[in-house]
């Protein structure tokens, strides 16, 4: 087999605490292509390493408007232009009427704005991963944390950055091979 | 040190979690019961939820090859057991979104142990539910004219008409319910992916885990995801009920046609859903030997609800009364004169007993804190709650008009329908107790409190993260 190209490193730190803290020390060495994984999602790691709002939010808007308005829509054309039928003298379309379907429509759809951005805005389903390979990382579900950082960022090095792991707490610091 | 979770400690003496449990001893106690053979207990309920099944199969089977006057139904009384037991079992899904929505968006972190097999009871509640509008119909292949779609017929809905809000009330309360108990299943089936010993179990919970793997960037969305899905389900679940009410509410039957019913309807939802939770809680703690996570205390705060609910469907009731006298109307008032003590007063004395009589036992502690009476207990609001669903419905015996009053008989094939759908809602909580982690790992880890990365027993580390390291050199 031909050599394997190296994907990055990765180390295990002893809990919740340490692992906030080494996230931050690699933020403030200017770290970006860098990823913690925990069992559980810890309190205050999003500031730790940075990251911007989760852009979920814009997703659940867009379903819920798209949700209301093609219930309203709906109700009216078929009820008013399509197909009117005159039903106990009730008007061919209201508002008032049309409130429950409009509403349930628009939970609807917010809901699969919700779910299906955050499975595609963290790029799932994923079935490989490089960090697969390491043994000690099938814990990240149970209980490990772990950092890792990636090749590909910018301020890599294979050797400073395994120092720099050491120096945060990281442990049984390993070479992850693409 | 003073932060969130030490305070939460403080004024909440009992831990969530008993015993001296580590992250790992979690995920241990919690997959054994999925991993370990099925235990005889288990297979013994199983073939009696099969049975079950099997009576709901036949009954069902018949009804659709002869056509509902297998039913007991007449004229006036067109809607029997298939509209009473539609309620019933709505009414107990509502537990589920309840806890896994309303008290997560409290941040009662109690919720934590019991949700997910609330959420779970939920689905498979809903899923009895819609069982019983879709075979009442009678000619379940014309189902479809109930949905917006385009047809032959050049035909659409009436969407002035409540049983139309229904379809679209409980059809989202059915996939919301669902996408959110699976987005909380995601972190645990990737727990059970990576324990897993077969190769059978490696893939299929690895197909259904997505590829999670707990990166940080992954919970960023995911919580957010969570707690938005949380937000859409505390006013759906008050939907819900609020439009099944409108079923009866909209109508002109005296009875029916009354404003109370939304908020009614709500409560008695929310008390018969969490006797439910009670129901399989109960014995299921004991069985899987969950008695650590599943504690006295959240029995009790359960049992707190059910008595605060119960007064409400309580107050209800009184209420109902004194607006038919009230309102002045004699078809109304007569309604309810005829519902205490008509031919139906057993049925509504056995409603205000379980309903209203029993549930004040909890408030005594020593109740609420014994899980025999409580399980007890549990099982008369449930009959309670079936049988007011039934007193209502049952208004229609007598309408207007003396010459076309009636009494409604419900056959074998009634019973059957109700029987069976118990199989059917026993055989999939079954099969979710033995494949499915019953409770919610990941978030069980996040209320214990060395999860939080500014816990006491941290201390030592500081806030200069360089300092400890010093001592500490390993390499891989």
């Amino acid at each position: 087999m031909a050599e394997a190209r190296v994907w990055g490193l990765v180390a295990e730190f002893e809990n919740p605490a340490k692992l906030l803290h080494a996230a931050e020390g690699l933020r403030d060495a200017g770290y970006k292509r860098y990823e913690v994984w925990s069992p559980f999602p810890v309190h205050g790691m999003d500031n730790a390493m940075g990251l911007s709002r989760s852009k979920v939010p814009w997703f659940v808007l867009g379903g819920g408007l798209t949700g209301m308005t093609c219930a309203l829509l709906l109700q009216w054309w078929s009820g008013a232009v399509e197909y009117p039928v005159m039903i106990g003298g009730k008007p061919l379309f209201a508002f008032e009427f049309a409130t429950p379907v409009t509403f349930e429509a628009s939970v609807l759809l917010s809901a699969f704005g919700a779910v299906f951005s955050m499975i595609g805005l963290n790029r799932l389903p994923n079935p490989y991963h490089p960090l697969d390979k390491v043994a000690m990382f099938r814990r990240s579900t149970d209980d490990g944390f772990f950092i890792s950082i990636e090749t590909r960022d910018g301020k890599f090095d294979l050797h400073r950055s395994r120092e720099l792991l050491e120096s945060l707490g990281g442990r049984h610091v390993t070479v992850v091979e693409e | 040190m003073s932060n969130a979770n030490y305070q939460t400690q403080t004024v909440f003496p009992p831990p969530l979690v008993e015993g001296n449990q580590t992250f790992h001893t979690i995920t241990d106690a919690i997959c054994r019961v999925v991993e370990a053979p099925p235990s005889k207990g288990w297979i013994a309920s199983f073939l009696m939820a099969l049975l079950g099944l099997g009576v709901l199969g036949v009954s069902v089977g018949w009804l659709i090859w002869e056509g509902t006057g297998i039913w007991g139904l007449n004229q006036p009384v067109s809607w029997g057991f298939a509209i009473v037991n539609f309620v019933f079992w709505v009414g107990i899904g509502h537990a589920g979104t309840l806890i896994s929505a309303i008290l997560f968006l409290f941040r009662q972190k109690w919720r934590t142990s019991i949700n997910r097999f609330a959420e779970a009871m939920t689905i498979f509640a809903v899923i009895c539910a819609l069982l019983f509008p879709t075979i009442h119909v009678g000619r379940v292949w014309l189902l479809y004219w109930a949905l917006p779609i385009p047809n032959q017929m050049g035909m659409w809905p009436n969407f002035r008409s409540p049983l139309l809000w229904d379809v679209f009330a409980v059809s989202t309360y059915f996939t919301v319910s669902l996408l959110f108990w699976y987005v909380g299943l995601i972190p645990d089936l990737a727990t059970l992916r990576d324990r897993a010993k077969s190769k059978l179990a490696y893939y299929a919970y690895g197909m259904f885990a997505l590829g999670w793997r707990g990166a940080n960037r992954h919970w960023q969305n995911y919580e957010k995801a969570y707690l938005i899905l949380a937000g859409l389900s505390a006013p759906l679940v008050l939907s819900v009920h609020t439009i099944v009410s409108f079923d009866f509410a909209v109508s002109v039957i005296p009875g029916w046609h009354t404003t109370i019913f939304p908020p009614y309807f709500v409560a008695g939802a929310i008390f018969s859903g969490f006797a439910m939770v009670l129901t399989l809680a109960i014995p299921a703690r004991k069985i899987f030997k969950l008695e650590q996570f599943i504690t006295v205390r959240h029995v009790e705060n359960m049992n707190k609800i059910i008595l605060v609910t119960g007064m409400m469907v309580g107050y209800a009731y009184a209420m109902e009364f004194f607006i038919a006298w009230y309102s002045g109307s004699e078809y109304e008032s007569w309604t309810f004169i005829n519902r205490a003590f008509g031919p139906y007063w057993w049925a509504y004395w056995i409603m205000v007993s379980c309903n209203v009589i029993t549930p004040q036992l909890f408030w005594f502690q020593k109740i609420r804190q014994n899980m025999t009476l409580s399980f007890i207990l549990s099982i008369f609001v449930n009959i309670g709650m079936w049988f007011e669903r039934f007193v209502i419905t049952m208004s229609l015996h007598r309408d207007y008009v003396p010459s076309s009053w009636d009494y409604y008989k419900p056959t074998i094939w009634d019973f059957g329908c109700l029987i069976g759908s118990f199989g059917l809602f026993f055989t999939l909580f079954l099969l979710f107790l033995k494949f499915l982690p019953a409770i919610a790992i990941s978030e069980v880890k996040g209320v214990m409190p060395q999860a939080d990365p500014h816990w006491e027993g941290y201390a030592d580390h500081g806030d200069d993260h360089g300092s400890h390291a010093a001592g500490e050199k390993h390499h891989g």
